[in-house]
């Protein structure tokens, strides 16, 4: 006898229930995690945006053959320990550059020590009562303010806290990423492709195969030690260098993009192949003409997308030498250099507490290139994304 | 010709051919290896390729057991039978298109031009140059109309200037029949066309490098009854230019486009004959069954 509509849904209503209360614990997971993604950014944005801003005053700055010798002798006693002292040992520099400042005195904005900064933030300060006196005064004559931090992105690491910079980190992560592109992504195309398209199916390719795939999965520090001890004490690469960071960042990034770019080559139907065999091409002409121009687009987001997990790494950097005080913008392959992770990393260690904005600041900027590689690896699919 | 024609084919019109039961042309049996069971008068005869006595396997089965067949220049020659008969894997041994897939092992002699396909020497690339191909499903290259069609011949150095290469893509898709409609644009991707016009855009590929035999692999099994017809037409119209083999399923395509046939089943050529008779007359049990459509 067959059952009614009404029986059964008496008995599925069990059924019902489960499924929605599984929805529910569903969308309490996705909750709660956008929820700690939420929090993560506000604490990151309200520590780390105040330091893209620096107290600055404005003081006479006395170009004289004195200040040259003694900078200190530049500004006035009442602020002279409001003014940063790393901004005054620069002034010399400055009158070599410029003979023209000589004799000359000037009503300058100078960047003011980092405890004023703090007191201007409402942090807590080592300023004395005396000096936030002054300090008061010269806000309300509008001659304190904070201003927009330049020199957070022109300079390097210093130990004083106005002074620090992310440029030097910044410019050997450009650096650091451009020896790991160059190594990794040609070799690690081109071993794809070999796999893909040319290696017959056996034992031994099956064998390279896994343990690409294990590669992936090895703890990022295991690659510092093989870098350390292939490239610096084998090869002699110099220590510390975005050469040998690269290197060892490139063993990492291989497998990534080797296996991303046998996905896309896998992506592409068979049919293609088959028509261009069928026209007489060889395997190369296949592959150069016909295959590679349509994995390309899964070939660059994987590749940027194994640049960006790179570009995160300070485990393996730690041990060729690139968690350092690199206080000088690198310019050059084999200089001693840092790289953003680490710079963070050396900041999160410093006792001074204007150093805590400084770290998140640091973060901050990392997260916004770090978004930019993903949402370009995310256009680049959608722009290219073909189907067959 | 004519004569030797005429006592060819009366020979053998009792013989089961290929069947392993004797008739009065045993002593003949040599000579009639691969040989249609009845001529076609109208045909030409002139020999495109020979084989001999091929095997194919995959793995440890069996797919082709002893094929003979010669096919004739300028002739559309159908390939038919029932699904997994081995008529495709057939048709990918003339290109070596079988190379492609791992853990195949053929042996026996396809000749083309008196030279053993197969052989080590002979350059796959070199075959394909001379054997095209058009697949079941339509593969224009994701590129531009244009683009589909000259890339071969650009490949194969057939053209220098930019002004031949003009001419020849012209010609090709004249050629097959497809000119009037993309002639003003050329330049948008070749995947834009319909099903059917995507198929004579591979055609115009394959012929653009001048072949000697085109191979199409159920070339219709894709497309609309309309396209169908087109592309029918168009293999009696190319077939002054080029032999043409084609698989099918489809019989009555067989019998309205093919000057001769083969009757593939499990493996074995059952039946080679002028598709006329073939169809009117066959000569075997087996493929009067699959003709008239009691399996398959």
């Amino acid at each position: 006898m067959s059952q009614s509509f009404d029986d059964i849904s008496a008995q599925l209503k069990r059924r019902h229930r489960k499924s929605a209360r599984l929805k529910w614990i569903s969308m309490g997971a996705l909750g709660l995690a956008g929820l700690f993604l939420v929090l993560f950014f506000a604490d990151m944005l309200v520590k780390g945006l105040p330091a893209f801003k620096q107290a600055q005053i404005q003081v006479q700055v006395d170009y004289s053959e004195q200040a040259s010798q003694l900078p200190l002798a530049a500004v006035n006693e009442d602020v002279r320990s409001l003014v940063s002292r790393g901004y005054l040992r620069l002034i010399p520099g400055r009158m070599e550059d410029n003979p023209d400042l000589l004799g000359t005195t000037r009503l300058e904005w100078v960047l003011a020590d980092g405890q004023v900064d703090q007191y201007l933030k409402g942090h807590h300060s080592k300023l004395k009562a005396s000096e936030q006196a002054v300090v008061d005064r010269l806000v309300e004559q509008g001659r304190a303010e904070l201003r927009f931090n330049t020199t957070f992105f022109t300079r390097g690491d210093s130990k004083m806290p106005e002074l620090t910079g992310i440029a030097s980190a910044a410019m050997g992560t450009l650096l650091t990423l451009l020896v790991t592109l160059a190594v990794a992504f040609p070799i690690g195309v081109m071993t794809a492709v070999y796999l893909e398209e040319f290696a017959p199916d056996n034992r031994f390719t099956q064998a390279i195969e896994i343990n690409i795939n294990n590669l992936a999965a090895i703890p990022s520090i295991l690659f510092g030690l093989l870098g350390l001890a292939i490239f610096i004490n084998f090869f002699g690469v110099p220590r510390s260098s975005p050469l040998v960071g690269g290197l060892t960042l490139a063993l990492m990034t291989l497998p990534v993009i080797i296996i991303a770019t046998r996905t896309a080559l896998r992506s592409v139907p068979e049919s293609i192949r088959h028509a261009a065999f069928g026209v007489g091409c060889s395997r190369w002409q296949v592959v150069r003409d016909h295959v590679l121009p349509l994995a390309l687009p899964g070939i660059m987001t994987g590749s940027i997308i194994g640049l960006a997990q790179a570009m995160g790494e300070t485990a393996p950097l730690i041990i060729v030498g690139m968690v350092a005080f690199i206080p000088d913008v690198t310019t050059s392959f084999t200089e001693a250099a840092t790289v953003l992770p680490a710079q963070i990393f050396t900041w999160a260690g410093e006792p001074d507490r204007a150093f805590i904005e400084k770290t998140s600041g640091g973060i901050l900027v990392l997260l916004t290139v770090l978004i930019t590689l993903n949402a370009t690896a995310v256009v680049l699919r959608k722009k290219f994304e073909r189907r067959w | 010709m004519n004569m030797q024609v005429a006592e060819r084919s009366s020979a053998p019109m009792s013989a089961q051919h290929r069947s392993g039961q004797d008739g009065p042309g045993q002593q003949n049996r040599e000579q009639q290896r691969g040989q249609p069971v009845t001529r076609n008068d109208d045909a030409h005869h002139e020999l495109s390729i020979r084989v001999r006595d091929l095997n194919l396997w995959y793995g440890q089965s069996q797919a082709l057991k002893g094929i003979d067949i010669d096919v004739f220049q300028k002739n559309v020659t159908a390939l038919i039978g029932p699904s997994g008969c081995g008529k495709s894997t057939f048709l990918r041994c003339l290109n070596r298109m079988n190379d492609l897939i791992p853990n195949v092992r053929i042996e026996g002699l396809v000749e083309m031009d008196g030279r053993d396909v197969n052989a080590v020497k002979m350059d796959e690339v070199a075959l394909r140059r001379r054997v095209g191909m058009v697949f079941q499903k339509p593969n224009p290259f994701p590129k531009s109309i244009y683009e589909n069609v000259a890339y071969a011949p650009r490949m194969h150095d057939l053209v220098g200037r930019k002004s031949d290469q003009d001419e020849l893509v012209e010609r090709a898709l004249r050629d097959a029949g497809l000119w009037e409609e993309v002639k003003d644009k050329l330049h948008q991707p070749g995947t834009s066309l319909s099903g059917g016009q995507q198929q004579r855009l591979c055609i115009a590929r394959a012929i653009a490098v001048q072949p000697d035999v085109i191979l199409m692999d159920e070339p219709t099994s894709a497309l609309d009854p309309i396209s169908t017809a087109t592309i029918e037409d168009l293999m009696d119209k190319l077939k002054q230019q080029f032999t043409i083999i084609t698989v099918t399923h489809n019989m009555q395509q067989a019998a309205r486009v093919a000057d001769y046939t083969a009757f593939f089943h499990l493996g074995e050529i059952i039946e080679y004959n002028d598709t006329k008779t073939m169809f009117s007359n066959p000569h075997t049990k087996k493929t009067e069954d699959y003709i008239t459509g009691r399996y398959g």
